[in-house]
């Protein structure tokens, strides 16, 4: 079975362009565990390689383990079992200023009594690096993130943006192989948090560093990564690629926890053909692609994506299941449209609609039928 | 500082007024007796007194002559001599034990941490003759009564609770992720704590310190019982000339000592806010 599955992780990997090679990955987790007070794990058998060159989020609600992983490999935290592997070797016994690790934190950590400059100047001053090389590095590090003209401010000085540029630039100045970001855009505003979201990820591209990222903003964890790996209670939920996280959710907790998301509960009635039939709870049968469900009876959630709802007839296949859904409220949001609907019992279902010229509005109280291809309705774990 | 907005009641008026006599009461009754002595200490006689012509602003009723006695006379000379060499040993090693104990006291995994403080605090606590007489006996046996390390040591023992209590304040507002982000950037944990968390610290140490010092400096009791008559510091000087002879040399000595101190606190005080200022944690 164990091998099967590895056989099938390699495969799979391989179609997707990912390693999980533990032999040639850049970071590995071999089972690791960690828990804090020797009875509740925080941290629950852990397996995880990250390619280099890899941007790999970390993403999970708070409590999830998640930073906990990030300290124990930046070596602030100590696995309680299993071993964690850099460029091969071992780095459990290495204490953190021996392993070469850039960091970004959540709140800069700058060091406030020393300017821009001087900030840039100590990882390199502490691998005793002559003055003038010195100089030539913080003075491209600077440009990199665009603060060139910053290095004699002291970090009060900057905004948090600025701030977080100035710590980007200390992480990468002494050229590190990897770096770690615990949650680096959080304490920033919506649009400053875009822009740097954009700059991180393509300087990490550019410079060709392998990124550990971790954050708790699955939209960030989408457009930054190549791979995301969920967390809940101490597991890794998923480890896929952002569209397949999105699309192809493999618990329900991974459907519900990435986007947004409808929920409808049921039993499965029949198994044939890659195809599960479900009955929901109100008797109405839907067809769903059974991701964690295999025997007939057995209680299912299905998922379906608010943008892959379909109402107007045309556009769904002609033996396609329908369900009958009453208008509750239309919300107008600009570049789309957000109506909400009771189906089968749920009162949130909601649609997505793209706010475009031959678009029809809802109206509240209007009945209508709606339905999706049996491939975007997936049947998840209850 | 406004002053009062326009809808204060009578009352909020009377209290806004009162509070400012009972503030001035205060300070009043705390710095009178320490102003009075220093036009004293310019009496032209041997007196504890206001003398008529000094009260008629007569020059003839002032001079300095106690201030010669007190930089002519060998007695002062001496005592003045050991505390400042006893001051500044037992300041340094107060600030070193100090520094380290509220660092090791601040990390979240030494056990006892509270029983270790109150410990650490006692001497601050404990009635000073009860400290006294029970450093005179353990000094005693152990030979380092009569000692100039000896006192040292017992002036240090009073001083450290001070740069215990000011370390860990400051440390309290120590952002621990500084550490860290030291450690990842290849700081060993001694550069760390030179580079990094010592020159965040200082001002809490420096104004520990300070206080360590003007502990030492003020102290009479201990040093009477550890000390011997050749570690008679000033404050022990002070107390036998007004038990023998009532000298004014002690009030040119006292005024001599408040300068001292007030320009210390000063000078501190002007230091402390200039490394804030240049590290933009307060607007000033």
């Amino acid at each position: 079975m164990a091998a099967e599955l590895r056989d099938y992780i390699a495969v799979y990997n391989r179609e997707w362009g990912l390693t999980s090679d533990t032999t040639d990955a850049f970071v590995a987790f071999d089972s690791v565990q960690k828990s804090y007070d020797g009875e509740t794990l925080v941290v629950k058998d852990l397996n995880l390689s990250i390619g280099k060159g890899e941007f790999l989020t970390m993403l999970g609600p708070s409590g999830s383990g998640k930073t906990t992983c990030l300290m124990m490999l930046a070596g602030f935290e100590t696995a309680t079992h299993g071993e964690i592997t850099l460029a091969g070797k071992p780095i459990n016994n290495i204490p953190p200023h021996k392993r070469g690790i850039g960091m970004v934190f959540q709140n800069y950590a700058l060091f406030p009594h020393m300017t821009v400059a001087e900030n840039l100047a100590f990882p390199l001053e502490v691998r005793k690096i002559g003055r003038s090389e010195r100089e030539e590095k913080i003075a491209r590090a600077l440009d990199m993130v665009q603060m060139g003209a910053f290095g004699g401010r002291r970090p009060a000085q900057l905004s948090g943006g600025q701030q977080q540029r100035i710590a980007l630039a200390r992480a990468l100045v002494f050229e590190p192989e990897l770096v770690l970001m615990d949650e680096p855009l959080g304490a920033l505003d919506k649009q400053l948090r875009e822009t740097l979201q954009f700059e991180i990820t393509n300087l990490a591209h550019e410079l060709g560093i392998t990124t550990v990222y971790v954050t708790h903003d699955q939209t960030e964890a989408l457009t930054m990564s190549d791979r995301v790996a969920v967390f809940d209670d101490g597991r890794i939920q998923q480890l896929a690629a952002p569209d397949q996280l999105y699309e192809q959710p493999q618990n329900s907790f991974v459907a519900q926890f990435i986007g947004e998301n409808n929920t409808l509960m049921g039993t499965v009635s029949k198994i044939e053909g890659g195809v599960a039939e479900v009955t929901l709870d109100g008797g109405e049968v839907i067809d769903t692609v059974p991701v964690n469900v295999s025997q007939v009876g057995e209680r299912t959630l299905v998922s379906i994506r608010p943008e892959r709802v379909e109402f107007n007839k045309d556009r769904l296949h002609p033996d396609a299941h329908t369900l009958k859904a009453e208008v509750k409220e239309f919300i107008y949001m600009g570049d789309i449209y957000r109506t909400r609907l009771s189906v089968a019992g749920n009162e949130d279902f909601i649609i997505k609609t793209r706010n475009a010229p031959d678009q029809r509005r809802l109206n509240p109280g209007e009945m209508i039928e709606i339905g999706w291809r049996p491939e975007d309705c997936r049947a998840l774990d209850a | 500082m406004s002053g009062l907005p326009p809808y204060a009641s009578t009352g909020q008026r009377a209290w806004y007024y009162g509070f400012r006599v009972i503030c001035g009461l205060i300070f009043f009754f705390l710095m009178a007796p320490i102003l009075v002595i220093i036009p004293l200490s310019f009496n032209a006689q041997d007196f504890f007194t206001f003398t008529p012509e000094m009260l008629r602003l007569d020059p003839a009723g002032y001079s300095l002559q106690h201030y010669e006695d007190f930089f002519t006379n060998p007695d002062w000379q001496q005592a003045l001599s050991n505390s400042v060499r006893i001051a500044p040993a037992a300041t340094v090693l107060s600030v070193v034990l100090g520094t380290l104990a509220a660092i090791g006291l601040s990390q979240s995994h030494v056990p006892f941490k509270g029983a270790i403080m109150a410990i650490l605090i006692s001497p601050m606590i404990v009635p000073l003759i009860i400290s006294a007489a029970g450093m005179y006996f353990f000094y005693s046996r152990v030979g380092l009564q009569g000692t100039y390390l000896g006192v040292v040591l017992a002036h240090a023992a009073l001083g450290i609770p001070f740069v215990i209590i000011t370390v860990t304040a400051t440390l309290v507002g120590f952002d621990r992720s500084l550490t860290r982000a030291s450690a990842s950037l290849g700081a060993n944990p001694v550069t760390t704590f030179f580079k990094v968390q010592m020159p965040l610290i200082l001002p809490g140490v420096i104004s520990g310190g300070l206080f360590a010092f003007i502990t030492s400096f003020d102290e009479v009791v201990v040093v009477l019982f550890v000390g011997s008559a050749g570690q008679k510091t000033l404050p022990w000087q002070m107390f036998t000339g007004l038990r023998d002879q009532i000298s004014p040399t002690i009030l040119a000595v006292a005024t001599i000592l408040v300068v001292i101190s007030v320009a210390l606190l000063t000078v501190v005080e002007l230091l402390r806010r200039r490394s804030e200022r240049l590290r933009g944690m307060s607007p000033g």
